[in-house]
Formats: C-alpha cells, structure tokens, sequence
C-alpha cells in the first residue's frame, strides 16, 4: 500500500532526535574518563539502568514484528514475546551477578577475569563484535525501511540519519548517553504502548463493513505495480483488511461490543468470527501476481498455536525441533547478548544490578503484555496492509486518528535509535578495550582509551550506515535470530562453566566460544531457511534437518568447553597464565 | 584488576547464598517454561480448553508466564535484600 507522507511523523520524530542529541551534548560537555566513557562512571541509578535495559532490548523487531505476526498469524506471535521474556531470567538469576562482580567494562572482561589470557579476549571480541553487527544490520535496513512508508523519505536516508545520530550520541558521551537515549526510548514505548491498549479496550469490538472480494497485487517485469489489473496510485490501492465478521452470539444484532476490559476483550475476540487474509504467489509472462483472499475464521482458532509455526500442527518432527530450538535460543540468547550484558557495568554494585533487572522485567513484560493487545486490536482495526506486516502497530494507530499515527511512527523510528546505539557501545567497547588495550596490548593513557573509543564507534557507525545501505534488498530479519543463537551458542557455555565449574580451562573457554560461534553460523548458512530466502534454492536442497541451530549448538558448545577443559592441564589457581 | 581480588572474603557466603537462592528460582522457572512448551507440542488441544472466563489456557499460559517471571524477580530480590542484611550484621 502507498502512504500520506505524515508531516506531524517528521516533526515529532525530527523534535525527538534533536533532543536526544542536545542532551547528548550537554552530558558530554565534561572532560571524560575511561570509566565514564564504557561504563558512565558506574553512577547510573538502578531504575534509570532497568527502564535503559527495556530501551535496549525492545527492537524493532520486538515492536513491530510482534505486532505484525500477532495481527496476521494470531498467538504464534506472542509465542516469541513468552520466549523473549523469558531469556530475562537467565540474565537475572545466574549471569547478572556474577558479570557485575568480575567485569569491568565489557563482557571479555568478565569471561576472561581468571586467566588473564588473550586468546579468550580474542575469541570474545570477534564473538561480540559477530553478534552485534548480525544484530545491527536488521536494525540498519529497518530504519531504512520504516522511513519510507512513516516519513516519506528514501531508504537511505532513513539508514544515513540513524547511523548520523546514533554516532553523535554515543561520541559525544559514550554510555552516559547511550543511557539517557534507551532510557527515553523505553518509556515512550510503554507509555504509549498503554494509550494504545486503553484506545483499544474502549473502542471494544467493533464489525466491520468493508468489501470482502479479493485483491490481485502484480509486480510487472518492468517494475510497474498494478491492483486489480490498474496501475496502482494513492486513489487505487489495495483496500485495507483485517475486520471482525460477526461479534459473539451474546451481543446479538449490535456491530460493537462496547468498551471491554482486558479479560473481556480476550474472552469476546475469541467467540467472534474474524476475516484474515492470506496471500498466494503466481508468476506468468505479466509478472508476478499475488491474489490476497479473505477466509473467515474463529477468533478461538487465532488464539491458539500453530498459525506461523505450522509444523506444531502437522506433527512432523523435524518442524516441532525447529520451534523447540527457538524456544532454547531465546531462553539462553538473552542472558549473553553483549549490548545488554555491559548494561550491567553502568549500575555501582551487584544489588542495584538486580534491583534494575527487576525493573527492566517488570518494563519489559508489560510491553509484551501491551503488544498482545496491540496485536490483536490490529487484527480487528480493518486498517491492515496486506502487504506488511510491519505496519500493524502504527496502521492501527492510524485507525484512531493521524496524531498518533504521527506518535507511533516517530517512536517506531526512534525504537532503532536506542538499540542501535547500545550495539555500537557494545562493538566500540569490544575493538578499543578488548582488542586494541588487552590483545594487542597497546599502552594507553586514560585519555586515549576514551579516544580510542570514540574512533571505534564513529568506524562502527560508518560500517552500519553501509551495512544498512548494502543488505537493502535481503531478507534480512533472520539476522536477529542469528546473533539470538550465535550469542546462546558461543558465549553462554563459556560464562556458565566458568562460573560453576573450577576445572574449566581457558583453553576449554576459547574452544567453547570458537566451535559455539562458527558451528551455529555454519548451520545458519545450510539451514533451509537460508536456502529459501537468502540464496532463493528450494528448502529441500538444505543439509540441515531444521533451521535454528540452538538445539544442537548449545549442548555443543558445552560439550566441547568439557572435552577440551578435561584433555588441558587443570588450571593452577585464579592467577594462572 | 578484577572487583573480585580486592572484596573482602566475609562477604563470600551472602554471595553464594544469593546465588543459590536464584539457582533455585531459575529451576522453578525453567519448570514453568518447559512444562508451557511440552503442552504446545504435545497437547495443544489442552491449550484450546477454556476454563478462566472464556480465555484459552494457551493465552492464560502465556500472560502466567510474564508475571511468573515478575514475580520470581521480586522475590530474589527480596530474599538476597534479607540474607545480605543479615549477613553484614
């Protein structure tokens, strides 16, 4: 579908940058330490630290893709929400300590306190730097993406002024800033996740009247898009779906339910008769044609199980190990993605680390709450794009009123901001601390830490923006699952036998991190998936039984950090090189 | 160079007592989680029943699991708020 450039969008979007610069500006205007520089001198309080972790975490693709899976699929979508949450605990009760007690400012830090070796540092840093770049580059193409329907800008712009900002914030006052940037970011997320809910609660369920024949969406070999056999304009385009067909038996003749409470809502949505719309693909000498059709379906049926996961349905096997793998590699991916682990340095001790983990689950678990309700208040707004899914949440927003079309589409936007800048903090911290200072062992005052620092994140910046630019046109939202599984493959056996098992070796550590690493990229790489929307092969020429590797590569990791520990000498004492 | 070296060893055991205690808790919750996806594999039919006020058992799963993970969080803190009060005692 075309969109009405939002003006309002650009000015509360252009409104919000400014500020968050300036305030970036004005809290780097002190002279600066390494300490304030990596780890904003330790002296954020534990609520600011909690509500930042929920401006790290929730991406773009927590806010959107949620929505957008939860508004066309139904429950599958919150079944990633459950598994995201989850990783939380992990990051509380067994890593959130332990890396407050041993790091100092980056994750290698903490994994490498008793050897003092290298080579784990080296392993660490390729493996954080691997993780957050396969993190940064979704992020990168959807901030190009969202600003072209949301600002009516190009793709690249949208990628140039995320990579522009981000930079400045974290150049100017390295974490301190990155803090106050997530922190922002994270509570106009929730507060306006709420304003939604309550706007959908009230509304209640109301059905719908628009036509249900069915649309044809052709892309002509020469680049021409066509509806319904007419080129497509602002005047004729796809109509806009997703609508209730008939309400619960209780609510006889009446088209809307009225104000609902949230239980109500859930208990009426799925005794009514909703109209989803699923696409079929075909291609001829015309182009290629994608007919959407509306199929009316039991909202009982939408809210269980089994929409986008098909293979729990089917019952074959191969697909239930897929879904049992991404449950493990959002379970365990959390707790060892190492823009939220140096999270944990910003905060004075190993009680305000908890106290803002608390915070951070209590933000972040109302979200997911919020977005089942924004999912499925898309699901039924009759403002749906067939087309993407990614623009559920501020299409119905836009069911509402423009205004907060115009909210919801800056914050949207500015959801890439803070998240990105935490992945550059993270790279930064990886290439001038871990790599330049302990690897290469490059003597450096305080001074030049903190310069090196900012080179590293204004290159890392650079490498975004052409990331963001290059991977344009890929499917490129795998990648989060990538650095999910990369991260639970490579880092967490190493973080948890370290810190539970005295026999573990470094060079048990550096195995663990290299095999974890490269064999959860190699399955990725043969995984069907890959074949089917990266290389454009046929699933079946796939080497892989299923496509996420945690199932396999997380064990693994582990198995290889005991083989490799116990075939080592034993470690002589907490000093030991 | 590490925190560690240089913190006073009486402060060990409310460490490692903390540290059992959200052991503990992550067991718990690892229970909730993996018992919530051995239903979706296994039973999914389980998962259409509704027994609370017409919401499915998977929705009530789902949100139970969120405030499980709340709750947990607010209890560790708590208990590691008391054995480290104690132990500094």
């Amino acid at each position: 579908m075309l969109y009405e450039t939002s003006l309002a969008a650009i000015a509360i979007f252009a409104a919000f940058v400014l500020s968050v610069v300036g305030l970036s500006f004005y809290l780097g205007r002190k002279a600066q330490s390494a300490q304030g520089y990596y780890a904003a001198h330790g002296e954020i309080h534990w609520f600011v630290n909690g509500i930042a972790f929920a401006g790290d975490y929730l991406s773009a693709a927590s806010f959107l893709g949620i929505c957008g899976m939860i508004a066309f699929y139904g429950y599958d979508g919150f079944l990633y929400s459950i598994g995201f949450l989850a990783g939380w605990i992990v990051a509380l009760f067994v890593i959130a300590e332990p890396i407050k007690k041993l790091g100092k400012f980056t994750f290698a830090d903490a994994l490498d306190s008793r050897f003092h070796s290298r080579g784990i540092k080296l392993a660490v840093a390729i493996s954080t730097l691997v993780v957050s770049i396969f993190y940064l580059i979704p992020q990168m193409v959807g901030a190009g993406d969202l600003i072209v329907p949301l600002l009516g800008l190009p793709h690249a712009v949208g990628v140039i002024l995320v990579g522009v900002a981000v930079t400045l914030i974290v150049v100017t006052a390295g974490m301190v800033s990155t803090t106050w940037v997530q922190f922002i970011k994270g509570s106009l997320l929730v507060f306006f996740c709420g304003v939604l809910t309550v706007m959908i609660l009230n509304r209640g369920l109301v059905v719908g009247t628009g036509s249900l024949a069915p649309q044809v969406r052709t892309v002509a070999p020469d680049g021409t898009v066509l509806v319904d056999g007419a080129p497509q304009s602002k005047s004729h385009d796809l109509r806009p779906v997703g609508t209730i067909a008939a309400l619960p038996a209780r609510y006889g003749d009446a088209i809307s339910t009225g104000p609902l409470g949230p239980w109500e809502y859930l208990s009426a949505l799925e005794d009514s008769r909703i109209v989803t719309w699923a696409p079929k693909k075909q291609t001829d000498a015309a182009g290629t044609h994608t007919t959407y059709s509306p199929t009316e379906r039991l909202g009982s049926d939408l809210l269980k199980p089994g929409g986008y996961f098909k293979g729990l349905t089917t019952g074959n096997l191969a697909d239930k190990l897929d879904f049992v793998s991404l449950m493990l590699a959002l379970f365990c991916g959390t707790a060892s993605l190492p823009h939220i682990l140096i999270r944990y340095y910003t905060v004075k001790d190993q009680a305000a680390a908890r106290k803002s983990t608390v915070v951070g689950i209590a933000a972040i678990g109302a979200f997911y709450v919020l977005t089942l309700f924004l999912g499925l208040g898309a699901m039924t707004s009759g403002a749906l794009d067939p087309t993407s899914s990614n623009m559920a949440a501020p299409l119905l927003a836009k069911s509402f009123n423009t205004t907060l079309f115009a909210i919801i589409s800056a914050i949207a936007f500015t959801t890439v901001l803070g998240t990105v800048s935490g992945l550059i903090m993270a790279g930064s911290g990886a290439v001038a601390h871990d790599l330049v200072e302990n690897v290469l062992r490059i003597p450096m005052t305080d001074h030049e830490k903190v310069r090196c620092g900012k080179i590293a994140a204004v290159g890392l910046g650079i490498v975004a923006m052409a990331l963001g630019i290059l991977f344009r046109n890929f499917n490129v939202s795998f990648l989060v699952g990538w650095a999910f599984n990369i991260a639970a493959s490579a880092n967490l056996p190493a973080l948890v036998m370290l810190l539970f098992w005295p026999r573990t070796t470094k060079e048990g550590i550096i195995a663990a991190v290299t095999v974890g690493m490269l064999a959860s990229l190699g399955w990725i790489l043969l995984s069907a998936d890959t074949f089917e929307k990266v290389y454009g092969l046929p699933r079946d020429a796939s080497w892989m039984p299923f496509s996420q590797p945690g199932l396999v590569t997380i064990p693994l990791g582990f198995l290889v950090l005991v083989v490799v520990s116990l075939l080592t000498p034993r470690p002589a004492g907490a000093e030991a090189r | 160079m590490t925190p560690s070296d240089d913190s006073p060893p009486r402060c060990e055991p409310a460490v490692s007592r903390s540290a059992r205690i959200g052991f503990g808790l992550f067991w718990i919750y690892v229970a909730c989680y993996g018992g919530f996806i051995a239903l979706v594999l296994f039973a999914p039919g389980l998962l259409s029943a509704r027994p609370f006020g017409g919401v499915n058992l998977a929705i009530a799963c789902g949100l139970g699991l969120i405030v499980a993970a709340l709750v947990l969080a607010v209890v560790y803190m708590v208990a590691c708020r008391v054995v480290e009060g104690a132990s500094h005692d």
